[in-house]
């Protein structure tokens, strides 16, 4: 990540490519700028000029509608140009492919790259190619921010704070971007995590990331404030990480009698879609009282409007409309470095 | 008429002799003619061509039993031709490549290839390892005698473990009709598959597939049961952790007839040089913790670790310019040999003589190749390097036609300033003598 130390900007970073270089206050700008967006979205005509003129490009090497259709809201109710762009990687993965079309949506000149892509640190790379900022909208296994943004707002707004909560993390933490995301956000903000996972789903020392690990979810769930659910990718099962959907249930899906050992109040989240009765029952995943699911989804459009807002410089700035003009080929640079 | 080359006010090394003494070497022709603390003490030698050497060291050249040609099949990586004069440049005087090529080296007119581009260009001598099993695909045996017979110095099939326990048994067990030599990739295939870092908090951070670090022991504790069974040689090559070292250790002190290398990267990096998503610093095997780098520099002190070998592995910028998991593993090194081995005795480790045996007489032996000492008759294959000389590695700047050297941007020290095949200078810094 670009960091001007000098820049008095509250976000001072070029790119936003994860949540582990991310400080503390970082953090607290975005989720304050993102309560407010949150009140805009509320309004019966919720359209800004924040970014009119300026061109946002979802560009997803990996099927997605929820965050995709979340950045495009984002960037739409800003009054900025949003272009969705679908890049199937499924026939050729060649990373040639990723930065040969990073580069040529660079000479189109955007001013902001959403990217999503299903291998870890691809975001990070392109990001190095192009002059224009990217956002990291999921890379492989690796982080998620926006996710993390959410998530951690939609806690501050049922709860009022993140330090001092314990939240348990269930469910396949090795492929998990939003685990990892979650767990860096969690920590700098002073949250007790855990992880709750059978050990073929629990990354090698998991501890080093500051989390307890646990393998028995009333172990890990017992007088947690929130329970965060993952998905479980069915073609993980049936043999190959777990023996079955049945026994993943039976053991790590989130149910009434499991849930009875964390706070009387626990939250329960998941960052969608939901596999139901697989990783949670569904009456808990409608729970009015319990399940702040839909919440998640309301305040991620917020959440990815303030990271538009303050990864773009602002419209009377003089640099804003030549940025990168005169900056040196993207392609001087070389990978693998 | 021969052709003598004086060499004067040299400090001499000879790892196989032990000797490290100021003196001179005089060679006539191809052959070594006369060494030693007191040649040319009485005055001017008589010679066609003296070359002052200035004090550096003249040492047998170096003999990297470990480097990947792209010749044949993939050329555009890396050809007889750039890696010879990649070796000159880093004072190696002889190599064995590696049989994994395209079409693979499982045959005498693959190995016949090798040898005849090697004469054309009359540099650095090349052997070759030849495929235990045909095209190394793991399951039927190749013609391990005639390829022997016909040149090839050891047997493996390059990157790819013999994963297969019945095909590897019957290819030791028939080698040992032979007394060939059988170089393992340690890596169970099984284990490997899809990964890209060592399982750890590093590979967790960055959401990268796990390689669990047990899948170089497993493969070699199995093999040395086969080892037990056939008495055939066995050599593990570049070795990267603590268990298969200990492993190692004990079955020579059990007497079976087995052998390891390691190469740089794994007693001069760990993960952590990964960084951020760094795919030179992908290699294969992956790199490693700071324990498993501390338990190879000890294999290296106490012995246990026979040789260092580059295993050089070129790769294009396609496919190293792409993210890291889908990335080709592998790094290039042969240039970056003696400076990376140097790193051992400038830290203290080992000294002068026995760092250089681990780079010539000692894999000269496990080849059974007549190569690798300073002795009156032998081949004069020399190079004369300044060990102390400070530069930073520029992968522009090496002759590998691939620039992927894990050691990019690396402060490091010693470089060779001459490398001599069979009498003739087949590199010379002009900075230097």
């Amino acid at each position: 990540m670009t960091v001007d130390p000098s820049g008095p900007a509250p976000l001072p970073h070029r790119h936003l490519l994860g949540i582990e270089t991310l400080s503390g206050a970082e953090i607290v700008r975005i989720l304050d700028l993102a309560d407010g967006y949150v009140a805009v979205n509320r309004r019966a005509m919720p359209k800004l000029s924040r970014l009119r003129g300026r061109t946002v490009v979802n560009l997803f090497f990996e099927t997605s509608t929820r965050t995709r259709t979340s950045f495009e809201l984002a960037g739409k109710r800003l009054g900025g140009d949003v272009i969705n762009m679908s890049v199937a990687t499924s026939s050729v993965r060649k990373g040639e492919t990723l930065l040969d079309t990073a580069m040529t949506l660079n000479a189109m000149r955007p001013h902001i790259l959403v990217v999503r892509h299903p291998d870890s640190g691809a975001v990070d790379l392109l990001s190095q190619k192009v002059n224009c900022a990217v956002i990291n909208a999921g890379d492989g296994t690796h982080e998620h921010p926006t996710q993390a943004l959410l998530d951690a707002l939609t806690i501050r707004r049922r709860i009022g704070r993140l330090d001092g909560l314990t939240v348990a993390i269930c469910g396949d933490i090795q492929h998990s971007r939003v685990a990892r995301s979650n767990i860096h956000l969690l920590n700098i903000m002073g949250a007790r995590v855990r992880v709750v996972a059978p050990p073929t789903l629990l990354p090698a020392a998991v501890e080093e990331l500051g989390v307890t690990a646990y393998t028995d979810m009333k172990q890990g769930l017992a007088d947690a404030d929130i329970v965060m659910m993952l998905r479980l990718q069915i073609e993980r099962m049936s043999g190959r990480l777990v023996p079955s959907v049945r026994e993943y249930n039976h053991f790590f899906g989130l149910d009434a009698d499991k849930l009875a050992v964390a706070r009387p109040d626990a939250l329960i989240m998941h960052p969608g879609p939901m596999n139901r009765g697989v990783e949670i029952d569904t009456t808990l995943a409608d729970d009015i009282n319990r399940s702040v699911i839909l919440d998640q989804v309301e305040l991620g459009v917020a959440v990815r409007m303030a990271c538009l807002d303050l990864l773009t410089p602002p419209a009377d700035d003089p640099d804003a409309d030549t940025a990168g003009a005169a900056a040196p080929s993207p392609l001087a640079g070389e990978a693998g470095r | 008429m021969s052709r003598r080359v004086a060499y004067v006010n040299a400090r001499i090394v000879d790892p196989a002799s032990g000797l490290d003494a100021p003196g001179g070497l005089l060679t006539e022709d191809a052959r070594i003619a006369d060494l030693g603390p007191r040649l040319f003490a009485d005055g001017v030698p008589d010679a066609e061509t003296v070359i002052d050497c200035g004090g550096l060291v003249l040492a047998p050249g170096l003999i990297d039993m470990r480097v990947k040609i792209g010749e044949p099949g993939e050329d555009h990586k890396e050809t007889i031709a750039s890696v010879s004069e990649a070796a000159a440049a880093g004072g190696v005087t002889a190599l064995a490549c590696l049989p994994d090529t395209d079409p693979a080296i499982d045959g005498e007119p693959a190995l016949e290839f090798v040898a005849r581009r090697a004469r054309e260009i009359r540099s650095t001598k090349i052997f070759a390892c030849a495929a235990i099993t045909r095209g190394c695909a793991g399951a039927e045996l190749a013609e391990l005698g005639l390829l022997a017979e016909a040149g090839a110095v050891a047997f493996t099939d390059g990157r790819r473990a013999v994963a297969d326990s019945l095909v590897m048994r019957r290819a030791l067990g028939y080698a040992s009709a032979f007394d060939l030599l059988l170089i393992q990739h340690p890596e169970d295939p099984a284990l490997v598959r899809g990964g890209a870092a060592t399982a750890g908090a590093m590979a967790t951070r960055l959401g990268l597939p796990p390689i669990p670090r047990e899948a170089e022991v497993i493969l070699v504790e199995r093999d040395l049961r086969l080892v037990a069974a056939t008495g055939a040689r066995y050599h593990v090559a570049h070795v990267s952790t603590a268990e298969t070292i200990e492993v190692l250790r004990q079955a020579k002190r059990r007497g079976l007839p087995v052998t390891c290398d390691t190469a740089p990267p794994y007693f001069a990096l760990t993960e952590a040089d990964i960084g951020a998503y760094r795919t030179f610093a992908k290699l294969s095997p992956p790199l490693r913790g700071q324990a498993d780098r501390e338990a190879v520099v000890a294999g290296l002190v106490d012995g246990t670790i026979d040789a260092i070998a580059s295993d050089h592995q070129p790769q294009d910028q396609e496919s190293k310019r792409v993210p890291f998991a889908i990335a080709e593993p592998g790094g290039i090194g042969v240039e970056t040999l003696l400076p990376m081995a140097l790193e051992l005795v400038h830290n203290g480790h080992l000294d002068m003589a026995r760092l250089l045996a681990l780079v010539t007489c000692r894999p000269a032996d496990l080849l059974r190749l007549p190569l690798g000492r300073l002795a009156p008759g032998a081949p004069a294959d020399l190079v004369l390097f300044d060990p102390d000389i400070g530069w930073i590695v520029d992968a522009e700047a090496l002759s590998s036609k691939s620039k992927n050297s894990p050691f990019d941007g690396r402060m490091v020290q010693g470089r060779a300033r001459r490398t001599v095949v069979d009498g003739r200078t087949v590199f010379a810094d002009d900075i230097a003598a």
